[in-house]
């Protein structure tokens, strides 16, 4: 089993598939909301619904202990948000954060967005492990010195200090949006950064917080009509001109920014003919999207349901070309899942580092992998209980009737409060993050 | 979609609901199962929370739906079947006009001004102050207190469990509210004089409760559908119970 530099298709050796063994499982204050790398990797990034980010790092390698490959540990902690209130409206806006992006490094310190409903803020993470000694004007507890009583002058010296890594924020981005917003997402320019919210879209340049260029705007004029919002957007990754968004009645579109000031001409757009045979009340509600990412070759997009992920090619719009099904048995049961308003859950997926494996949540704390090469899947489980340290990841599966087998679990035992939304993988490596509620798990390969 | 066995009838009459009535509390049928739904997405669109802002992606998803289900009830004519779960509310279908309530409810579900969206559309609330008054004012020998509008969504608490019946309320409640002039003379059209005396007696009844807005509930309630329910006498007693429950919550 080979320690995996490249993020390789998923088979039985050396893959997250088979292999997966918790290294981390930490719990949080609070129920997290967003999970994000960091473009090395290196980082580790949460965000919850108290409006705290907590940052984790790599530890660097050792040599004596080569098969501990590096555990993520707490770096940072800050309270990005705070609760606000509108008084206009008379209504909270809650300090959850929705979404953290990594900006890329460029010098020592790092740099993060993380955003609430409503505001976007930039912030500073940066070490410190120095300060100056010997100051003339005061003494080490910094009092002031009296200037009489200064017989020599010296030049204060940098001396070594116990690590301190503060957060600062550097710019804050306010008053933009009316709705919430959904999404954020850091140009290829690295220059500027959009953020999406149910009905617009606005691009942003990092230094300048006082104005926002509307790019996407599907407010119809009278509120009547509405009857479709943004549900997510995100920037190509290597043209700094091109971005999608999707919507809730489960279409993307892709826009181009040299085409005209206002996108709200699509240059693609992605939909795939509604299955006749399927069709339901419910089937507007499943087919809203909830999530979207480019993959990183920047030639494909993926999509999230509520019941299937999808691959789209860029050059094909009448249909996705890979469609997985992430939790088919819960088709039946969509009368329920609205009445408790889990239809309306908001699972997110992601792609490794090679674009050969997707990755996305579901309910009862379980996972799923789709390996795009192999069409292998696997169904695994973020809990406490099943997830020893150094123990491999059992596969789950759910019975969906007749004989349930020993190991299986059956639909109707599914606990719907235990739903993995937000999930992140390594961009680079087989490890993997995963956001149980509370707790934050991270999986890595085993490596023998 | 339908279940297998039940034949799906054309409702055509009000001399037929009785009858299948009892045929639909028998089984679970199609209809009730989209009558339910509509009554959950209705509730879960008036369910808000105060506090924060609703969610709007949700809110549109509900609506879509209960347009959805509308379009199709009023396709296949069932829509004066709306309150085939009360049993003994089953008086209240003569309540108001089956054609308005189609013609309403389509209007309802585009403009439906629940408090959720209130949060996000001041310009629409605005319109929304100017169509009622317009209708209050259509009414003309009616007094209808100015703040009727934010005293109904008051009344849309969802934890006074009032049931099915409150919700009919509610209907006929939005039902008026986003009615256009002409529909509103059509409801009055009708009306027989002697139910302002009452309303004047009931409104003093009722005018310590906070339920001061059911002023406009007797009168816009009383009103008879087209031509086949004249009879006031009945509806003078349905409008007393309408009152003591009201009372009694």
């Amino acid at each position: 089993i080979t320690r995996s530099g490249g993020g390789s298709s998923l088979g039985c050796e050396g893959s997250v598939l088979c292999h997966a063994v918790p290294c981390r499982a930490v719990l949080h204050p609070d129920i997290i909301s967003t999970v994000e790398f960091n473009h090395t990797g290196e980082l580790l990034a949460t965000g919850d619904k108290g409006g705290r980010v907590v940052i984790f790092q790599r530890e660097q390698e050792s040599k004596n202990q080569p098969h501990r490959r590096g555990e993520y540990n707490v770096y940072s902690t800050f309270q990005s948000h705070e609760p606000e209130f509108d008084y206009l409206k008379s209504l909270e806006i809650e300090e959850k954060i929705n979404k953290i992006r990594w900006l890329p490094q460029q010098n020592a310190a790092y740099f993060l967005l993380s955003t609430n409903d409503k505001t976007v803020k930039l912030w500073k993470v940066s070490e410190r492990d120095k300060r100056p000694e010997g100051y003339n004007l005061k003494d080490e507890d910094g009092r002031l010195r009296d200037p009489s009583m200064i017989t020599m002058l010296r030049v204060p010296v940098l001396r070594p200090m116990d690590l301190m890594v503060e957060a600062t924020p550097r710019r804050v981005f306010a008053n933009a949006h009316t709705y919430h917003i959904n999404s954020i997402s850091v140009n290829s320019d690295y220059e500027t950064y959009m953020s999406a919210d149910d009905l617009r879209i606005n691009l942003w340049n990092f230094e300048i917080t006082n104005q926002s260029f509307n790019i996407v705007d599907i407010k119809p004029a009278n509120m009547e009509e509405l009857t479709e919002v943004i549900t997510a957007a995100e920037f190509h990754p290597h043209h700094c001109n091109t971005f999608v968004y999707s919507s809730s009645k489960g279409t993307i579109r892709l826009c181009d920014m040299r085409t005209s000031a206002l996108c709200d001409r699509h240059a693609k757009f992605f939909e795939e003919p509604e299955d006749p045979s399927n069709r339901s009340f419910f089937s507007e509600i499943i087919s809203s999207i909830s999530d979207v990412k480019f993959s990183h070759s920047g030639r494909y997009i993926m999509t999230r349901d509520y019941l299937t992920v999808k691959v789209w090619d860029l050059n094909m719009e009448n249909r996705p070309i890979e469609t997985y099904q992430v939790h088919d048995y819960l088709r039946s049961k969509l009368c329920s899942l609205y009445e408790n308003d889990c239809i309306f859950d908001k699972f997110e997926c992601v792609w490794n580092g090679s674009d050969s494996v997707i990755m996305t949540g579901s309910y009862n704390n379980f996972f799923r992998m789709f390996d795009r090469n192999t069409k292998r899947d696997v169904t695994l489980e973020a809990s406490r209980e099943n997830s020893k340290p150094r123990a491999i990841l059992k596969p789950r599966k759910v019975c969906v009737g007749g004989k349930r087998r020993k190991d299986e679990i059956s639909v109707d035992s599914l606990d719907f409060s235990k739903k993995i939304l937000h999930t992140a993988w390594h961009p680079s490596e087989n490890i993997i993050a995963v956001a149980a509620t509370n707790n934050l798990y991270i999986f890595q390969d085993k490596v023998n | 979609m339908f279940v297998r066995g039940l034949k799906r009838k054309c409702f055509d009459g009000e001399e037929d609901i009785e009858g299948t009535l009892a045929g639909i509390k028998a089984i679970p049928s199609y209809n009730l199962q989209r009558q339910s739904l509509l009554d959950m997405s209705l509730v879960k669109l008036q369910l808000c929370h105060m506090l924060v802002e609703p969610n709007l992606c949700r809110s549109v998803l509900i609506a879509n739906t209960v347009r959805q289900i509308q379009e199709e009830m009023t396709q296949d004519g069932t829509w004066q079947m709306i309150n085939t779960q009360s049993t003994g509310q089953a008086s209240l279908d003569r309540l108001v006009s089956t054609d308005i309530l189609c013609r309403s409810s389509r209007e309802q579900a585009e403009g439906k001004h629940v408090p959720g969206y209130t949060t996000f559309n001041k310009d629409f609330e605005g319109d929304q102050a100017q169509d009622s008054s317009e209708t209050m004012s259509a009414a003309s020998s009616v007094q209808v207190p100015r703040n009727l509008q934010s005293n109904v969504w008051e009344m849309e608490n969802p934890q006074e469990n009032k049931g099915n019946f409150q919700k009919s309320l509610d209907q006929i409640f939005e039902t008026l509210e986003n009615k256009s002039p002409n529909s509103v003379e059509d409801l009055f059209s009708e009306v027989d004089n002697s139910y302002y005396d009452l309303d004047t007696m009931l409104t003093g009844m009722m005018s310590n409760s906070k339920m001061g807005h059911c002023d406009g509930l007797e009168t816009f309630s009383s009103p008879t559908p087209t031509a086949s329910n004249s009879n006031c006498k009945s509806d003078l007693n349905e409008l007393d119970h309408i009152v003591e429950i009201l009372v009694e919550s």
